[in-house]
């Protein structure tokens, strides 16, 4: 019954994609006071990929993700979300910013950040009821911590409160994911716990966008790489372009993460 | 002497530790603790009156300075219960100890020679009225002594700190390592606001004292990069204030603190309007031409890119800009030789432009 | 003690003072726990000094002391103040603290100035305009109560309706953003709803204490629970409890301004909740970790 429910939200929504590609940025340039923080960046991002955006520190990454949910107003380009404006296609992103974005001593329980995912289809003055409390507790069986969805987020883990973003994300049941450095400082076993996930929403048909520090570990999570240094360095299957030619230019200098790996 | 010159030079008097000690709370973004402690002090100038007013000035100078460095106290513990944020902190504290204050000089207004007048806006008009004799000897106006000893502590203060006040400013971790105490410069400064605070309280209030400390440091931090340079202009701002502050307050026969506050807004608003460096006008300026060149540059990359055959209708759709925009820029380029645009319609990259394009890229990193 | 609590129902003045301050009290605690949730407590500082030159306006213009229209020209300097913190903290180097450090002072100057020329300009009802500092309660007549209840019910209906809307705006705008919520006019929203909330407490509590209405009781209650609305509802009660408690005090009859009173009882408030704070009080978590400490002494023997 529940499976059958499943397949045809699938069905439903693959149907409302028509072949368009998750993510088209076309020249995004991006402006910050005077300093251009990216520059004439074009790439696309094919359907059903896990792909990584690394490069230095400052080097436009959430920027980027930034500009493609038109947070930030460009200086020229665009984005194109599904072949729409991002405005059009929202509900078909979902988004985990970075953990340290957020005050953890607010007073919510896990529980209720999750059905924070929930908001954008409850619309304007809606109030979350009880199928949305639902909804939240599957997500957060999802990423393995559902025994702390009372919890108030500041007892959490640094890795629970990041399972947390996860489970926010996944909430949105979105098609296209942006996550902003999900493995920043959490556990080993978190670590794993992310990676699976990432695995199972892309083994679902979905795209996952993740911005990325440990490029020791690129070659083993993701399909794709975007190398970025406020410039586009490369773009494209990790085993074709993740190599040192392009890290050094990104970096600068010699990259001893590869020689390490 | 005459009373123009007698508060004139009282005003000066409260500009110059006040802009000193300003501009370090305003770079050490720690202006709302400054408001604090101007509030707080408020309590320890009505203690000091209980304990003994025959003493006056000396005793409320101690009185205040203690209830400064503990409001200070106060902030740094509640903050580090780690159960109320900082912003908290300092509204929870000051209010406190202000309501305090105002509440001991109402209750026991009888033998409190203070009004709630007095704590708003000081009585800087009546400083020529108000000699130090001892000894039947007139040594002056009484303000001149307190604010001058005031002056004279926070000058030597910045004076023989002026260094490690500059690296714990800009470099907290540097003035750690180089054996600095974080902490004990904190307390000092402290324990320096609370004092110059108290000094300018008999003559601005407790609120309006806020001004100086910190419109006139703001104001030269929009007009320099320099630490020395900005505490020179924050006290020419404050001066500049206080003296047309002083003679359109007798103009208009209003407030003569409260119109020296609203002239250190004024020359704020000004520098925030004009300032070569930092004004709006200059920003908005510098903004749109810096638009220009980003059009222009992304323009030669862009055709760079497309190569040969390269046409505004391409170079349009491939921008995503409109064509009257793509026209513009293209204009430009050209006129610096950047481009060559032979009669067939199409757009060329010179050299010079290449060069250019490369010289963008490059910069970037 | 027990005379005042009668005198509550049976004397008509005082039931209006203390309705008047039960009023801004639940108003100021409500709101006070999004500002404070936002960092921004000490704007209802800047804003609340703002006021002083509005209100020193609007009886120039208009030569009336109504309330209305005071509160009127207090809004529109305190908005005045908002837009210029933003603007300067938005566009140059100036940081935050800066920007209300110079709003609060010189606002405050400027109406310091205004009030000393209408009390020059030998008008009669100068008088009732300096009140605006420290409050005074026993001023607060059946009319103000009636303007104050209209602002608070509006500003209290608008976060029932959008409760959801400004819990994710305090907690996580840019994820707000993304969703689609429009987070700027929602700032807009609610920094206009602490307007209000400082416009109905300026007469009582006075611009310079009223940051600690908005502050101290949101900071109470967020000692007694680890959640949003909980912590809405035990502020404005918090903040009801001063108001009337320090009102009740100030009109005994002892010529004390309000202000004071209202914040020396808050602060009370908030010390007890610090200590005794069922969710993050001292006392508990002491006993909790004592509690912690045998349990992990008997679980190694």
């Amino acid at each position: 019954m529940r499976q059958v429910e499943m397949e045809e939200r699938k069905n439903r929504k693959l149907e409302a994609l028509p072949d368009e590609t998750p993510l088209e940025v076309s020249g995004l340039t991006v402006a910050y006071r005077d300093k251009p923080v990216l520059w004439d960046v074009s790439f696309e991002v094919p359907d059903g990929e896990l792909v990584a955006i690394v490069g230095p520190n400052g080097a436009g990454k959430t920027t980027l993700l930034k500009a493609v949910m038109g947070m930030i107003e460009p200086a020229a380009g665009r984005a194109l979300v599904y072949g729409k404006p991002f405005e059009k296609a929202r509900h078909l992103v979902g988004y985990v910013p970075q953990r340290g974005s957020v005050d953890w001593d607010f007073p919510t329980s896990a529980l209720d950040i999750v059905q924070m995912g929930l908001y954008g289809k409850l619309g304007w003055f809606r109030r979350p009821g009880r199928k949305e409390r639902e909804t939240a507790m599957e997500c957060l069986e999802k990423v393995g911590i559902a025994s702390f969805a009372d919890r108030q987020i500041s007892q959490l883990s640094g890795g629970q409160q990041q399972r947390v973003f996860l489970a926010r994300a996944l909430a949105q049941d979105a098609n296209l994911y942006l996550t902003d450095e999900p493995f920043a400082a959490v556990d080993y076993k978190t670590e794993r716990a992310i990676v699976e996930l990432l695995r199972e929403l892309k083994s679902q048909g979905k795209t996952v966008i993740v911005v990325h520090h440990d490029l020791g570990t690129v070659p083993e999570y993701f399909d794709r790489v975007v190398i970025l240094n406020k410039n586009l360095v490369a773009e494209g299957p990790v085993e074709k372009v993740f190599n040192k030619e392009n890290l050094s230019e990104a970096y600068g200098g010699n990259v001893s993460y590869l020689a390490g790996s | 002497m005459s009373a123009d010159f007698i508060v004139i030079t009282t005003a000066i008097l409260v500009v110059v530790p006040c802009a000193l000690l300003g501009t370090l709370l305003v770079l050490r973004q720690m202006a709302m603790i400054g408001d604090a402690i101007s509030h707080a002090v408020l309590p320890g100038i009505v203690f000091a009156f209980f304990i003994s007013e025959s003493l006056g000035a000396l005793t409320s100078l101690v009185g205040a300075a203690v209830f400064g460095l503990l409001c200070a106290l106060l902030i740094e513990a509640l903050k580090n219960t780690g159960r109320v944020k900082e912003d908290s902190s300092i509204g929870i504290v000051f209010t406190a100890l202000f309501a305090l204050g105002v509440f001991l000089i109402s209750r026991f207004a009888g033998s409190v020679h203070l009004d709630l007048q007095h704590v708003l806006y000081g009585e800087i008009a009546f400083s020529p009225l108000n000699s130090l004799i001892i000894g039947g000897v007139n040594l002056g106006p009484m303000s001149f002594w307190t604010l001058g000893i005031v002056t004279v502590v926070a000058v030597s203060f910045v004076l023989l700190f002026y260094k490690e006040l500059k690296i714990a400013t800009f470099d907290a971790g540097l003035a750690a390592a180089v054996g600095l105490s974080p902490v004990l410069v904190h307390y000092l400064l402290m324990g320096a606001v609370s004092i110059t605070v108290v000094g300018a309280f008999d003559s601005v209030g407790a609120i309006l004292v806020v001004a100086f400390l910190i419109a006139p440091a703001a104001t030269a931090y929009l007009l320099t990069e320099q630490l020395w340079r900005m505490m020179a202009l924050a006290v020419g701002a404050g001066t500049l204030s206080a003296v047309s502050g002083y003679f359109l307050a007798a103009l208009f026969d209003v407030s003569i603190s409260g119109m020296m506050a609203t002239m250190t807004g004024v020359l704020f608003l000004l520098a925030l309007l004009f300032s070569p460096s930092h004004g709006l006008a200059a920003a908005f300026l510098r903004r749109s031409e810096n638009r220009r060149v980003f059009s222009r540059d992304l323009l030669l990359s862009r055709i760079g890119t497309l190569g040969e055959k390269t046409t505004e209708e391409t170079l349009a759709r491939s921008l995503g800009w409109e064509e009257g925009k793509v026209s513009r820029s293209l204009e430009d380029a050209l006129r610096e030789g950047f481009i060559v645009r032979p009669s067939s319609g199409e757009v060329a990259v010179t050299r010079k432009g290449c060069d250019a394009a490369r010289e963008r890229t490059e910069s970037l990193a | 003690m027990l005379e005042l609590v009668a005198a509550l129902f049976t004397d008509y003045t005082l039931r209006n003072v203390a309705l008047g301050c039960a009023v801004l009290g639940v108003v100021s605690g409500a709101l006070g726990c999004f500002a404070v949730l936002r960092r921004q407590g000490l704007l209802g500082d800047a804003l609340a000094h703002a006021t002083l030159p509005g209100v020193c306006v609007a009886f120039l213009l208009s030569g009336t002391r109504a309330p209305f229209v005071l509160l009127l020209g207090a809004a529109l300097t305190a908005s005045l103040g908002a837009l210029l913190i933003i603007a300067v903290v938005n566009t140059t180097r100036i940081k935050y603290d800066a920007a209300l450090g110079i709003v609060l002072s010189v606002f405050f100057g400027a109406g310091t100035v205004l009030l000393t020329y209408i009390a020059g300009s030998g008008n009669s009802g100068q008088s009732g305009l300096d009140r605006f500092i420290f409050g005074q309660a026993a001023t607060i007549v059946r009319g103000d109560v009636v303007t104050m209840g209209i602002l608070a019910a509006a500003a209290l209906l608008v976060v029932f309706v959008l409760f959801k809307e400004f819990k994710i705006l305090s907690f996580d705008p840019e994820f707000a953003a993304s969703m689609g919520f429009p987070v700027g006019k929602l700032n807009v929203l609610l920094t206009a709803l602490i307007v209000v909330a400082i416009v109905i407490g300026i007469q009582t509590v006075g611009v310079i204490l009223m940051a600690a209405m908005l502050i101290t009781p949101a900071a109470a209650a967020r000692q007694w629970t680890d959640k949003l609305s909980g912590m809405v509802f035990i502020s404005g009660f918090f903040g009801a409890l001063s108001g009337v408690s320090g009102a009740m005090v100030s009109a005994s009859g002892s010529n004390l301004p309000t202000g004071p009173i209202i914040v020396l009882s808050a602060t009370g408030i908030f010390l007890l909740s610090l200590v005794f704070g069922a969710r993050h009080g001292f006392l508990w978590s002491r006993m909790r970790e004592r509690r912690n400490r045998r349990a992990a002494l008997g679980g190694s023997t």
